[in-house]
């Protein structure tokens, strides 16, 4: 699928394809950075609890839809309880890999269905 | 800027969806059109680099958390047809897979920074009508397109978040969905934006532009779209 015509690499292409290999491996710095100056959630992404604790009461809405998806690796980590440095940093690494592999594969698909017009 | 699962309300969320989904049909029409097959590889790139950099937690000291998005530089090198497809993929991909913002969400999440940010970087971004691609010019009109889109679109999604204790209360007065209004949600989010987060979309915009303007200036949409208009 790879080798196919329209998805062969140029040198600027290999290039950026390793820059965002590096990029993922540095990634936990987006953990490490908010908790080093004691930041939390991102504004208007708390849990349920945590707006509990904000304005005194869940909303019911909230309450019903906080739950109905339950994703695989939430919060890009498995076991969400090990709050260790390593743990997480090296599950954070793993799902930005795989998070952006996945990204990478599913628009090239998409990129490949739509464009027709190879010269 | 993820909105989770039960901030918004189904009045907001549900025509946010239909908006993405019509959005996005245009936008697979217009892609078919502009961009050829040897540059594919480009936009899974794009998305991937979307789906990165919004790993990157930017703190704001014992405060909140924020990151770029990177639709403004996608837009304004692919095109932001290409960004919306792009950063929408990457935006599923997380709330499918990682929780980072909500299943219902998908339509406004995608709407905020798949939509209007990619559409408002660009326009910000030829706004400066820059004739010749002269370095120290690009550098700022790519800034200001990051700093901006980005601002911009904290405000859309605080606003949405603000709206919705006024279209959905209990009768005693407490918020179905988000329970913060206006006056507190766009103060919140437009701050942290435009004091921190925005300045990092900026910077990131310029500095891969201008790489790109080194290396490789034919692929710069913006500059290809003049080109070809003139």
């Amino acid at each position: 699928m790879l080798s196919e015509k329209g998805l062969k690499m140029n040198k600027l292409q290999k290039k950026i394809l390793v820059v965002l290999v590096l990029l993922c491996l540095i990634t936990p710095v987006g953990i490490l950075f908010p908790a080093f100056f004691n930041a939390g959630d991102a504004w208007g992404e708390w849990s349920a609890q945590t707006v509990k604790e904000l304005v005194g009461y869940v909303p019911k809405g909230l309450e019903k839809y906080s739950d109905i998806y339950k994703a695989p690796l939430p919060g890009y980590t498995v076991n969400s309880k090990d709050r260790s440095i390593m743990h997480k940093s090296g599950f954070y690494i793993v799902s930005g890999l795989l998070g952006a592999t996945i990204t990478y594969v599913v628009m090239l698909l998409i990129s490949k269905i739509i464009v027709r017009n190879g010269e | 800027m993820h909105i989770p699962d039960g901030y918004l309300s189904p009045q907001t969320y549900i025509p946010l969806f239909g908006v993405f989904v019509l959005t996005a049909a245009v936008a697979v029409k217009k892609v078919k059109a502009e961009v050829s097959s040897r540059n594919i590889p480009y936009l899974g790139m794009a998305a991937a680099f979307s789906f990165i950099i919004m790993m990157f937690n930017l703190p704001i000291p014992g405060g909140t958390t924020g990151h770029a998005v990177g639709s403004a530089v996608i837009a304004i090198i692919f095109g932001p047809w290409a960004a919306m497809l792009a950063v929408s993929v990457a935006i599923i991909i997380q709330a499918l897979i990682f929780g980072d913002g909500g299943i219902t969400a998908i339509g406004a999440n995608c709407f905020n920074m798949a939509i209007f940010m990619p559409f408002t970087a660009y326009f910000i971004f030829k706004v400066f009508n820059i004739k010749t691609a002269k370095k120290p010019g690009v550098t700022f009109a790519a800034f200001i397109s990051g700093y901006l889109s980005l601002v911009l679109a904290a405000i859309l999604t605080a606003v949405e978040f603000g709206i919705q204790p006024l279209i959905a209360s209990t009768p005693d007065g407490k918020a179905l969905y988000c329970p913060y209004d206006l006056s507190i949600a766009i103060p919140a989010m437009t701050i942290e934006h435009m004091i921190l987060f925005g300045i990092v979309e900026g910077i990131i915009t310029a500095s891969i532009v201008n790489y790109f303007l080194k290396t490789e200036p034919s692929l710069i949409y913006a500059f290809r779209k003049r080109a070809k208009n003139e």
